[in-house]
């Protein structure tokens, strides 16, 4: 095939396909053909460019120019006047600064994506093809570490470039590695933690059907350096496109001889498979994730002993959030001296963030880990779309609800620990005033129990007794004294609840009783009598209404 | 996949398709293809600058189609801009010019200036 002039390229992705991504794509193929253009104008699906409120996008390179909104019944005329007329479309195009992930010659543009790690390729290549991984240096950092470095030597650079878990915990990864290594037995795994369960959070959905070859590199990776021959990506069964992406991958991967026997010549065996969950959130969470794998009920278990002495099958297991493992193969390319020159001190590199709410651009984005609310929310998601800014809720429904005072205080996990904060998993939802501090809480309040895997007693009960606070200080019909209880209740899961699920309702309870008490307490009703128990020897059991 | 090497020739055989999607050009040619251009054979002239690139294994030059510019009378009609510096413009130009342009112009950095126009 002759070289193409240019290329028209559409994000397909879970949520693009269902808006009529793949049928604007195959209309520009037809249109192309129709004209005589196919092979100067190469039409390709890639992964997402960020947005998710411009409806189906199509990026003409090398001319720069984005086109949005689009339904097929536009693409003829876009093909006539743009590519055989050489005019731009201007009523479909969209903003210029927007979005800011497609590669241009506009600088404006171009500073948005310097230093990107984890999502430089999402959106420029073919993520079906692998070639075009290998072509943006894929799979380098694997042949130079099996072939040219010890698993230590791999092992150190992790630990010195800073890299922290990306899963919302922020557990340094290195020293994560390093238990998982040095743990005895010469059957280990390697598990990609894709079940995603955070609301709010879909970044890593976005990597994998981006660029899942990355992730599949950084997973051969770490099973390098922990001594793994074998690796499990568990994906929750609802993304399709990301199941369906992962596996064309691994199958390429095995094909060119990437996984499987004995890689570059070497003695290092590795291989990859897919689990799929079935979309309980506690399975997130990496025991229950192994449980569910080992084809149980996904319940946590006790720890310790951690993943890494008894993991998958009782064999040491490596558990990783998805961004964690595909910003291990640049880390190695690239050293960690340059990892650790992004980012803070303490939060070395980027981070995905999935950006929603009441903001003008919503979306996907890649920043420097350290740079401040305020920031993401004016330069990278356009501002406010409506209203003034009230307050964001970071890291999904387990993460914490930052008030105003908030909005300079840098992303990353040291300085928001510091004012009493974590970051969390990458979501940041933000809202205006029009939604209700109390509306908001009993939303999060009914996810954690519909969540809860009912395994301990204070989860279970808790919750459902949370959910009737919450409930009634929605309707304004609070009785005296349940905001204390609330907060009683809240501190008490967080001691003794069995596992982080039935321990998080108190990030978003407390962080909202510290920017919005007077708006939560305005729920109460103080005319109201909380009426007694059925059982008075349970007096001081409230179970809700 | 038994070595770098091996690696290595797949990743520079598809190189060349990265970099046109990837934004960073140091040249961009825009070749006017209204109607009257391609009726005085601009889709020649482009065709001449996407083959004289390629034979000179040049992969970081965009070549974008414009609409008319108004100048039917010099078509076909290029223009070359080089990365920090103002866009010059060259009519009639036909294949033969077309190739003579990016090799001075674009790869040796010298204007041809008796095809400039404007
Ligand atoms: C209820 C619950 C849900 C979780 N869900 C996820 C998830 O969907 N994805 C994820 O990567 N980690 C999730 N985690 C965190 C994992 O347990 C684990 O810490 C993480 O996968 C470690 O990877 P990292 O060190 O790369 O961040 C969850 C934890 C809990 C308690
Ligand atoms: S805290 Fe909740 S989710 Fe965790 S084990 Fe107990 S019931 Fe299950
Ligand atoms: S089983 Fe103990 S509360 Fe029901
Ligand atoms: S097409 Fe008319 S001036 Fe170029």
């Amino acid at each position: 095939m002759a070289k193409p002039r240019a290329y028209i390229m559409v994000p397909v992705d879970a949520d693009t396909v269902i808006i009529g991504a793949r049928e604007v794509k195959s209309r520009f193929s037809a249109e192309l053909g129709r004209r005589g253009l196919a092979d100067e104008v190469r039409v390709l699906e890639v992964g997402s460019f960020g947005p998710t409120n411009a409806g189906v996008i199509a990026a003409v390179q090398p001319d720069g120019v984005v086109y949005g909104r689009l339904t097929p019944a536009d693409v003829p005329g876009i093909v006539e006047e743009h590519f055989v007329k050489g005019r731009i479309c201007g009523r479909y195009v969209l903003p210029r600064e927007y979005p800011p992930e497609v590669p241009s010659d506009d600088d404006a543009r171009r500073t948005q994506q310097v230093g990107r790690v984890v999502l430089d390729n999402c959106g420029r290549i073919d993520p079906e093809r692998i070639e075009e991984y290998i072509a943006g240096e894929g799979y380098f950092a694997l042949g130079r570490a099996v072939g040219e470095m010890t698993p230590a030597q791999v092992l150190d650079v992790v630990e010195k470039s800073g890299l922290r878990g990306r899963g919302g915990a922020g557990f340094p990864t290195g020293r994560k590695w390093r238990f998982c290594a040095s743990a005895p037995g010469d059957v280990k795994y390697v598990i990609c933690n894709a079940d995603e369960g955070e609301p709010g959070t879909f970044k890593d959905r976005l990597i994998m059907e981006g660029d899942p070859h990355k992730v599949l590199e950084g997973m051969a990776l770490c099973g390098y350096a922990i001594g793994a021959r074998m690796g499990y990506v568990y994906i929750r069964g609802e993304y399709k496109l990301s199941i369906e992406r992962m596996q064309k991958a691994i199958d390429q991967a095995r094909e060119y001889g990437l996984l499987g026997k004995g890689l570059f010549g070497s003695a290092f065996d590795f291989d990859v498979d897919i689990k799929i969950g079935a979309g309980a959130y506690v399975c997130g969470e990496e025991t229950a994730l192994i449980e569910s794998m080992e084809g149980k009920r996904g319940l946590p278990r006790l720890k310790p002993p951690f993943p890494a002495q008894c993991g998958y099958l009782c064999k040491p297991t490596n558990v990783n959030n998805v961004e964690t493992l595909a910003a291990v193969p640049a880390i190695l390319r690239h050293g960690a001296d340059w990892f650790r020159s992004m980012g803070t001190e303490g939060t070395p590199g980027t981070k995905v963030y999935t950006v929603l709410g009441h903001v003008n651009r919503p979306g996907l984005i890649e920043v420097q880990a350290g740079i401040t609310l305020r920031e993401i929310l004016n330069d990278y998601a356009g501002g406010m779309a409506s209203g003034t800014f009230k307050m964001a809720h970071l890291g999904g429904t387990a993460g914490e609800i930052l008030g105003a005072e908030m909005l300079d205080v840098p992303m990353d996990y040291d300085a928001m620990q510091k004012v009493g904060h974590v970051l969390g998993s990458g979501a940041i939802l933000i809202m205006n005033e029009s939604v209700g501090i109390n509306d908001y809480l009993d939303a999060c309040m009914r996810f954690f129990k519909h969540e809860s895997c009912g395994n301990c007693n204070p989860c279970r009960n808790g919750l459902h007794a949370l959910c009737g606070i919450t409930g009634r200080l929605k309707a304004k019909e609070g009785y005296p004294g349940d905001v204390a209880l609330m907060e009683e209740l809240v501190m008490s899961l967080k001691t003794v609840a069995f596992c982080p699920l039935g321990q998080s309702p108190a990030g978003p309870v407390m962080s909202a009783l510290r920017y919005f008490r007077a708006e939560v307490e305005a729920g109460v009703d103080p005319t109201r009598v909380r009426p007694k128990p059925a059982h008075s020897h349970l007096e001081k059991v409230e179970l809700g209404v | 996949m038994k070595s770098l090497d091996e690696l290595r020739k797949i990743r520079d055989q598809v190189r060349k398709d990265l970099e046109l999607r990837g934004g960073q050009h140091r040249a961009k040619v825009v070749v006017c293809m209204g109607t009257c251009g391609i009726a005085a054979g601009a889709r020649e002239t482009m065709k001449a600058i996407l083959d004289t690139l390629e034979a000179e294994k040049v992969t970081d030059v965009a070549v974008v189609a414009a609409g008319c510019q108004g100048f039917c009378e010099q078509e076909p009609l290029v223009e070359i801009h080089l990365r920090d510096a103002a866009p010059v413009r060259y009519g009639h130009v036909d294949a033969e010019k077309a190739a003579r342009i990016v090799r001075e112009h674009i790869l040796g950095g010298h204007t041809v200036d008796e095809l400039v126009f404007g």
